[in-house]
């Protein structure tokens, strides 16, 4: 759905996405990292399980939530991405103690 | 910088590092005022200026000239004393001004002898049948990757809507070597007319040129189809087409992106939670503050500046900016006012921003069927309720938005009625044939982002604060 500008010359980050290296750029956020990449990122609503992708990149719509670090309904588009960050892509209701 | 506020008092905390919030530090600061700026981003800029000291995107003439201003005020305050936080969410402002902000997972507590709101705006709701499909993005969405990770759209691409942000960033895409295969524009033929009174301001204004030529440089390059009257996204789990009509014909082509644009509107939920009043603007059609001349709202102490006090660009934003840290400095330290600009020229400086503004206003002006979507069109998109769903509740009783919270939970999910609370009050006052002012808007609260139950437990407590709500 998109690609990189050959000009970006940022260095490499490296995370995780369901246990799967996605390779990031410093200063991406995290939603940007995934829709850069070509990994399935959509994530599945607590009301009816529809699948979404994040839609306003600007921390108002809430359709980026992601659990990072073990921390569920973060705002990927918020997030800077890490050298290994783990990110799980939400599937349904969010589970107790995540 | 994701460290907490050095101080627990300040004399002026200014909120959003936008152009507004960015200009107002800067002044206040320098005029040897305790300032803190918060913002919820990694950097500064806001959305304008996003990614302002850090953009990959090396090349400037492909952001364009209008972007880099925002580097300079970047030094200004740079230079100034202000401390600034980023990816500090602030969630609660009251009438006392204390604020609450969320930084790194913990919460901090300051309190201000004035408040700067500068918390800009957001896209107008575009709830068009399969907005929320996977692949339906905002047009600032596909301009934020752009200008913070240099990423553009790759895959079949149709931008529809309408306003200067949507050529600016088709332009932008094209600059940088994306794909645009159809921009779809939705601009209502009878609003040329109902805004060519306004057309000499418009004419006389920098936006002429500047959105004309770039008007010119994405025609030659991009199919425009003008006069949209109807849009929809269809696909199964994933965007798979675009449809819609021109001049009476419709015509559905395969699409992986579909970029939605109308404009945008006052970000009001920070605001409206500390008891600001606001009141419907019919002409930009959305909740703005009631301010008097130097951006001070109904909340002693509270001013608001940029986009967050009724839309007006990112020009406007900047001296809207300075003329609120100016009233701060007179009211804290009159002494130092000598040295700023005076209130005469930094309202000159607003008049020549805002030039032009009522002509752009009312030819982008969005269609009624773009705002108040019908049948099984999502309205709120975290409840996924529907237009149906809300008139029907209208039907058996909900007056207005916040009744229908108990019918449907509409504005209850995360976005806090972000994505559906304009359009919630023009359905139900379309309705019940009351207007918007009437209906009204959702009553908002602290918090305004969410935070963990964990950050809100460890908020520090008084012997009072316990004794309250623990029984025995």
């Amino acid at each position: 759905m998109f690609k990189r500008s050959e000009q970006d010359k940022r260095p490499p980050v490296q995370i995780f996405v369901d246990g799967v290296a996605i390779a990031a750029r410093q200063g991406d956020t995290v939603s940007a990292a995934l829709l850069a990449s070509s990994c399935d990122a959509r994530r599945s609503t607590a009301v009816s399980g529809a699948p979404r992708l994040p839609y306003c990149m600007m921390g108002v719509c809430f359709d980026c939530l992601v659990t990072i670090d073990g921390v569920g309904n973060r705002q990927g588009c918020l997030v800077p991405v890490a050298e290994g960050m783990q990110v799980e892509i939400q599937k349904g209701k969010r589970e107790i103690g995540k | 910088m994701t460290v907490a506020p050095k101080r627990e008092d300040y004399d002026v905390v200014v909120i959003g590092a936008g152009p507004a919030g960015l200009a107002a530090a800067a002044i206040s600061a320098e005029a040897g005022l305790s300032t803190l700026l918060l913002d919820e981003n990694v950097g500064p800029g806001g959305q304008v200026f996003r990614a302002i000291s850090s953009t990959p995107v090396t090349d400037r003439n492909q952001l364009g000239a209008d972007y880099w201003v925002g580097a300079d005020l970047v030094q200004s305050l740079r230079a100034s004393s202000a401390e600034v936080i980023h990816r500090a969410t602030v969630w609660s402002l009251d009438r006392n001004l204390d604020i609450a902000v969320s930084v790194g997972g913990a919460s901090a507590f300051v309190k201000a002898k004035r408040v700067i709101l500068a918390t800009g705006a957001l896209e107008r709701p575009f709830p068009i049948p399969g907005w929320t499909l996977p692949g339906v993005m905002t047009a600032g969405a596909a301009q934020t990757m752009l200008k913070s990770s240099a990423l553009v759209p790759d895959g079949r691409t149709v931008i529809a809507g309408q306003g200067p942000l949507l050529w600016l960033l088709a332009a932008q895409i094209l600059r940088l070597g994306g794909r645009i295969d159809r921009i779809l524009d939705t601009t209502e033929r009878g609003n040329y007319i109902a805004a060519l009174p306004h057309a000499f301001a418009f004419l006389t204004s920098p936006y002429f040129a500047k959105g004309l030529s770039m008007m010119r440089e994405v025609k030659a390059k991009v199919q425009v189809v003008s006069g949209v009257t109807e849009l929809a996204a269809a696909g199964d789990l994933q965007l798979a087409n675009v449809s819609y009509v021109a001049s009476g014909k419709r015509e559905t082509i395969p699409a992986d992106l579909l970029l939605l644009h109308q404009g945008v509107v006052p970000n009001v939920n920070l605001a409206m939670a500390a008891g600001v009043e606001h009141h419907w603007d019919e002409l930009q059609l959305c909740w703005s503050p009631v301010l008097d001349a130097s951006g001070n709202s109904s909340v002693a102490g509270i001013a608001i500046a940029g986009d967050g006090a009724g839309i007006g660009g990112a020009n406007a934003a900047i001296v809207r900016g300075r003329i609120a840290a100016r009233a701060a400095v007179e009211a804290l330290a009159p002494a130092a006012v000598a040295k700023l600009a005076s209130m005469a020229t930094l309202r000159a400086d607003l008049a020549k921003a805002e030039r032009g503004r009522v002509f752009l206003d009312t030819l982008f002006r969005p269609a009624p069927q773009f705002r108040i979507p019908s049948g099984d069109t999502i309205v709120c998109r975290c409840e996924e309720v529907t237009a149906k769903d809300v008139l029907d509740s209208v039907a058996i009783g909900a007056t207005g938005p916040n009744q229908l919270k108990a019918y449907r939970r509409t504005g209850m999910g995360p976005c806090q009625g972000r994505l559906c609370g304009l359009t919630v009050t023009e359905l139900m006052a379309q309705a019940r044939a009351k207007t918007p002012q009437e209906i009204g808007y959702y009553r908002l609260r602290a918090p305004v982002k969410p935070i963990t139950l964990a950050e809100l437990a460890a908020v520090p407590k008084s012997e009072a604060d316990v004794k309250a709500v623990v029984r025995g």
